[in-house]
């Protein structure tokens, strides 16, 4: 499933221990601590691993994880 | 200092500056990518003397203005070494004249090459380095960049981009362990000062206070410096190598 697949991308990228307490309404950089160079790097890591272009102004309209999966989701 | 197990590719290695920061680097223990564009004969004898120190070394043609080429070149260091911890962006020419016969062509072969292969290159670095948690780039400059110079308009407005680059990628990788910096050559004896006629060197005397021309390797140790753990917390500078012609 894509929403996995991104949340283990996420993980590998930030370095969490557990992705247990994540949700389609995890957001990264209020819940996770994201920064906007780590938001680039998952971004494109994303990219590489599905295969979409992300461009910047869909990248900003993103609230949480569940954004991101659905615009793969949309787009692959 | 001691760069033992790092890779640092310098841009432009084969000659002048680019090559004695090779050498430099490689003296205290890094191995080196030498890229080159039109010279490989004399980029080989850069890898050989560094292999004869006990270092690996490579010589890469890539014309860094290309994208393509740089990707290639980043690629073969990658297979080749296992890490980037230096990059140094050298790669540098001039086309000087007069801005009221500057060709366009003179103009944009040298933002090509000065400034856009600087970009290039240091963005082709950037994700591993990111992801490495740590890294050194240190730009070639000048200070000419910083006060101008009659005939330089478009090395001048080059090397000045390049240090507001420097400034801009230090403070977005600042983060990441990756310190950004950008070392300023005076007037240094190599191929690119050799052609100014004696009357030219002679009025540049005057404004250097400390009356003599810079070698390549008075560069090379402050890049070696910057390169260095000694330079940890500085990043975003613009070191000057040019005998107090700026203060």
């Amino acid at each position: 499933m894509v929403f996995d697949k991104v949340v283990e991308i996420i993980a590998e990228q930030l370095g969490l221990d557990s992705t247990e307490d994540i949700t389609p309404q995890t957001s990264l950089m209020k819940d996770l601590e994201a920064d906007s160079l780590d938001a680039v790097e998952i971004i494109m890591a994303l990219e590489d691993e599905f295969g979409v272009e992300i461009p910047d102004e869909e990248a900003e309209k993103f609230k949480n994880i569940g954004d991101i999966a659905s615009y793969i989701e949309e787009n692959k | 200092m001691d760069f033992a197990g790092k890779t640092a590719i310098v841009t432009g290695g084969s000659r002048g500056i680019g090559k004695a920061i090779a050498l430099k680097l490689a003296q205290l223990g890094a191995n080196i990518a030498v890229n080159y564009t039109s010279k490989p004969e004399e980029a080989e004898k850069v890898v050989t003397a560094i292999k004869e120190m006990g270092r690996d070394a490579i010589a890469i043609k890539a014309d860094v203005s290309n994208g393509e080429d740089v990707q290639q070149l980043i690629d073969e260091v990658e297979r080749h070494f296992p890490t980037i911890d230096i990059l140094v962006n050298n790669a540098g020419i001039t086309r000087d004249t007069l801005l009221m016969r500057m060709k366009e062509e003179d103009w944009d072969q040298v933002i090509a090459i000065n400034l856009k292969g600087t970009y290039n290159c240091t963005k082709a670095v950037t994700r591993k380095m990111m992801k490495q948690k740590s890294g050194k780039i240190v730009n070639i400059a000048s200070i000419v960049g910083v006060m101008g110079n009659i005939g330089q308009s478009n090395y001048a407005a080059s090397k000045a981009g390049i240090i507001g680059f420097t400034k801009s990628v230090a403070k977005e990788l600042a983060t990441r362990g990756i310190n950004v910096n950008a070392v300023a050559p005076g007037f240094i004896q190599t191929d690119m000062t050799e052609v100014l006629s004696e009357e030219v060197k002679e009025s540049l005397m005057t404004h250097i206070p400390m009356k003599q021309l810079g070698t390549p390797d008075d560069v090379a140790n402050v890049v070696a410096f910057l390169c260095s753990e000694n330079a940890r917390y500085i990043t975003g500078q613009v070191l000057n190598v040019d005998g107090g012609m700026v203060m």
